[in-house]
């Protein structure tokens, strides 16, 4: 809590450029808020009363108290910097840019990590995310917010955003599904086959301890000679993106069907054989529902691994919010990359509580079996 | 009937089952005994072929194994394991109409036998019917684990050290419960443990496996009174043999008429089923040397004499 008053105390609030590519002059905490008004100050007060509240006392109401604190005062902090850009903007030229500074961000990480210990307490995953971002979320959808130079900059780029958004998605979705069509029936025969299992393993790993940008590149080579012969592949682009990909999916999908097969009770297999299941039979209904939980829990990590792994795969021309964000680092937009990494963020932690809950469900299927 | 026919199943060089020639008879309870690698399991998984004979032949009902699909052999038999093997996504319900469900049977047929099999084990059908074996004791496990070996009415019950893993008294319960089963259905019973005393309180007949090969076979009392080898006999027990025996027969076996009865009046009668090791119990315990015995309608019918325990049938 004391960080998160020092954070604003200390560092600037904003920084205001003339134009993006300039890095801008910091602005405090008390100069901002004396621009911005005194409606987005009461609303920080107020969130910040909140907040302390469950650090005094934790109980269920406080909690609930703390979680929609945190996200008033950062939806306020959003607010005020909101503000007061629009205050700096009606004296200067339209190229200018206000942005949050360093004080906002850390102030808002702080809060967030205040408000995750106390959704931890009341233990509601999901619920706990709207108190936080929701006051944020209402700005956003009001336009309030648009005068922040992130914003601007999503207004400026809003087609090539939502083309990258969507490219992002379709790179972790085609990389998914082969990595799955591939990596589960080798899985299953790594199961059965020590041999398989000795082989496969130490493939997969060294895989995995080749960095992505040095496997990009690997692959640039082999392809584009493959590309003289097949016309459509280059060395370059969405296919050697999606092949590294799936390269990256193998192993933890693979290592998760042995693992959930692995888990499957010996005595329950006898069992089942001995009722005189067949083999398909066996595999269909016994094996494969008793595996599924930690076959889902594998493919958690593969897909939020591929949706970081994609964002690395814009080097090699394969698009994705990773475009935006090198375009970012190249311009020294920083604003640019901030666009293109918060969804990459968001997108991450959806699919993680995405397959959390598929997980719960299948478990759930399995009438709570403790395994 | 069950006829092994000079059947030897190796692993390698490994011999689990060394030339075994074994008749089994329709309904009766034959306990396969042995320490643990004797080959007793190895035994009973070749009747319902999850093991094949390397050589030899089985034949159940006078027709050979090998000729029948291991999937419609099996959903003949019922097959019991240690700790149940109950599928841990299935309710109870279901996992006991596994085999009827797999043998076609309508929905109303499989869910009047399982209702009847809760019945049958003593299971609680309101309470365990829709749940989850995690949630029995191992003794429930262990019943709905036999209950759906019994679901398709098999004729023989395969059972592979069904209650290792249960406490004395559990486990004392689930051979009763066996017992009864089996007066019951009459089916052929094939059981395998390690544990003389399961053995001696089961069987009609026991086979003692060591090494792959059957060293004896003979009903418990051949096996108390005359074991055919040093091995047998240590397999027995050596220091309570006597007292097995004892439980081996009933009260009303070695019954006299009645001689004092105003001597024995004074002690607690004792009833005519009980084994004769309950008799001496009684007569350690109130240090006399002879009981009242009654009928199960409370009437007297004579004396047992301490004399009487000691004297071998």
């Amino acid at each position: 809590m004391l960080l998160a008053l020092l954070s604003l105390v200390l560092l600037p609030f904003l920084r205001h450029a003339r134009n993006r590519l300039l890095s801008g002059q910091p602005i405090d905490t008390l100069a901002a808020l004396g621009q911005a008004g005194s409606i987005w100050t009461a609303c920080l007060g107020v969130g910040l009363l909140l907040v302390v509240w469950p650090l005094v006392r934790p109980t269920r109401l406080a909690c609930w108290a703390g979680l929609l604190g945190a996200g008033l005062a950062i939806a306020a902090a959003a607010g005020a910097g909101a503000g007061a850009a629009d205050h700096l903007a009606a004296g200067a030229a339209s190229s200018s840019r206000t942005s949050l500074g360093a004080g906002t961000w850390l102030f808002g990480a702080v809060l967030l990590l205040i408000a995750s210990d106390a959704a931890r307490r009341l233990r509601y995953g999901l619920a706990g995310i709207l108190p936080v971002f929701g006051p944020l979320a209402i700005l956003l959808a009001l336009g309030t917010l648009a005068p922040l130079s992130l914003l601007r900059e999503y207004a400026a780029q809003h087609d090539a955003f939502r083309a990258a958004l969507v490219q992002h998605i379709l790179l972790v979705l085609g990389a998914l599904g082969p990595a799955l069509l591939i990596g589960v029936p080798l899985g299953i025969a790594a199961q059965r086959r020590a041999a398989l299992r000795r082989v496969a393993f130490p493939a997969l790993n060294l895989i995995q301890t080749i960095p992505s940008i040095a496997l990009f590149s690997l692959l640039i080579g082999p392809l584009s000679w493959l590309g003289k012969i097949v016309p459509g592949v280059s060395g370059i682009g969405t296919i050697p993106a999606l092949i590294a990909l799936v390269l990256y999916s193998l192993l933890p999908i693979v290592w998760n069907t042995v693992e959930g097969l692995d888990g499957v009770p010996r005595d329950v297999r006898i069992a089942a054989r001995g009722m005189g299941l067949s083999p398909a039979q066996c595999f269909l209904q016994v094996d494969t529902p008793l595996a599924m939980p930690v076959l889902l829990s594998g493919l958690r990590i593969t897909a939020v691994q591929a949706v970081g792994l994609a964002a690395v795969s814009a080097l090699i021309g394969a698009g994705g919010l990773g475009a935006i964000i090198f375009q970012g680092l190249f311009a020294n937009a920083l604003d640019l990359v901030i666009l293109g990494a918060l969804p990459v963020i968001a997108l991450a932690v959806a699919t993680d509580l995405l397959f959390r809950l598929l997980t719960t469900f299948s478990r759930a299927a399995l009438g709570g079996a403790a395994r | 009937m069950i006829a092994f026919d000079r059947v030897t199943r190796r692993y390698g060089d490994f011999t689990a089952v060394d030339d075994v020639s074994l008749t089994i008879e329709s309904g009766e309870i034959l306990v396969l005994i042995g320490a643990s690698g004797s080959g007793k399991s190895t035994l009973l998984q070749l009747i319902n072929r999850l093991q094949d004979p390397t050589e030899g032949t089985v034949q159940v009902d006078d027709e050979d194994v090998a000729g029948i699909a291991p999937e419609q052999l099996r959903r003949r038999m019922g097959y019991v394991i240690q700790g149940g093997g109950l599928f841990p996504h299935w309710t109870v319900a279901r996992n006991i109409g596994t085999v009827p469900r797999l043998l076609g049977w309508d929905r109303a047929r499989i869910a009047a036998r399982v209702l009847e099999l809760l019945d049958l084990l003593r299971l609680d059908a309101g309470r365990l019917h829709d749940a989850y074996p995690h949630m029995l004791s191992g003794g429930q496990q262990q019943r709905v684990g036999v209950a759906r070996a019994l679901a398709a009415n098999p004729s023989i019950l395969l059972m592979d050290e069904p209650f290792g893993a249960l406490d004395p008294v559990t486990r004392a319960e689930l051979q009763g419960e066996i017992r009864r089963i089996h007066a019951e259905t009459g089916c052929t019973v094939v059981f395998v443990t390690h544990d003389m005393d399961e053995a001696l309180s089961l069987a009609t007949r026991v086979a003692v496996i060591d090494r792959g090969r059957v060293i004896q076979l003979g009903t418990p009392l051949d096996l108390l009174t005359r074991p055919a080898s040093d091995q047998v006999a240590r397999f027995v027990g050596t220091a309570d043999r006597g007292l097995k025996l004892l439980g081996f027969q009933r009260v009303a076996d070695r019954l006299r008429p009645s001689d004092r009865p105003d001597d024995t009046a004074r002690h607690d009668p004792i009833s005519q089923d009980l084994p004769l090791s309950a008799a001496l119990s009684a007569m350690v315990m109130r240090g006399c040397d002879r009981l009242e015995v009654i009928d199960a309608q409370g009437t007297p019918i004579g004396t047992i004499h301490l004399a009487d325990l000691v004297r071998l049938a």
